[in-house]
């Protein structure tokens, strides 16, 4: 890539942008197929759905990779999301800025906290 | 130009204090609008409620008597907060999923077919998303709230 810094950076144009508004349909197409994954378990499974069958859909080690990756793409989508929602309706910059790193924390704390759950299973 | 441009140009109609019960009426966000900021607004729900999504993945799959505080907090109740409460709660998210998803597909939907980018298909995949989403979500409630 050539030099985006100082005199010669890109501040406008096409593929400003690009990559997060892509990462966003490619995340956001991974979960609905993951929903659809974990509903048809749901809707198949024979009897009611008590404790065993509901915690035996994430146990085995192939769901728990497929979840841990969900898990990561929901954190990258909720951020475009949010960054969006913040960048459009708030525009005092030290305002947006506490916003910006107040759903950072948040996200990076939720996504910790179900990669455990998800891990200790 | 500018003479041009004058000369063209029709006289407007000129609204001035405008009344709110026959103005107003008309001044309302089209069916695609309507779509897009509750697409905005169910989003920014599920990031605010994202430690209660959480808490009942870790509930409901961690362990035996984890997954039966997962059911009491909604029949018995907690935090001292009443069992449909928490219900009427994941019914919000449930619409939110639901409206948010199938929004979402009807935006990847329009970013891959030039067909789709026209004002009837805007309003006709609107209406369709707002169908879904509601209906969906009211028979969910249903069975939520135990009536079938």
């Amino acid at each position: 890539m050539a030099a985006n810094y100082g005199t010669k950076r890109i501040v406008v144009g096409a593929h400003y942008g690009l990559r997060d508004w892509l990462a966003q349909r490619v995340t956001a197409a991974l979960m609905a197929l993951f929903t659809l994954l974990v509903l048809a378990q749901v809707i198949f499974t024979k009897g009611p759905v008590g404790y065993d069958r509901w915690a035996g859909i994430f146990s085995s080690q192939w769901m728990k990779v497929l979840t841990f990756v969900i898990i990561i793409a929901m954190l990258y989508h909720v951020w475009v999301g949010m960054r969006d929602i913040w960048m459009d309706y708030i525009k005092p910059v030290g305002v947006r800025l506490g916003l910006q790193v107040f759903t950072l924390v948040w996200l990076v704390g939720c996504t910790g906290w179900a990669i455990q759950v998800l891990w200790r299973l | 130009m500018s003479d041009t441009a004058t000369a063209v140009a029709k006289k407007r109609p000129e609204f001035r204090n405008i009344n709110a019960f026959t103005d107003l009426p008309g001044y309302c966000l089209p069916m695609a609008g309507i779509v897009s900021i509750l697409h905005r607004i169910s989003g920014a729900i599920m990031f605010v409620l994202m430690p209660f999504i959480i808490w009942m993945f870790d509930t409901s799959v961690s362990s035996e008597i984890s997954f039966a505080r997962f059911k009491g907090a909604f029949n018995v109740g907690m935090l001292g907060v009443p069992g449909f409460i928490w219900k009427l709660v994941v019914l919000a998210l449930i619409w939110a999923y639901l409206h948010h998803a199938i929004a979402g597909l009807r935006h990847l939907w329009s970013d891959t077919h030039h067909s789709a980018v026209t004002k009837e298909f805007g309003k006709t995949s609107a209406l369709v998303t707002l169908v879904l989403s509601i209906g969906i979500t009211i028979i969910l409630a249903a069975k939520l709230f135990g009536l079938y």
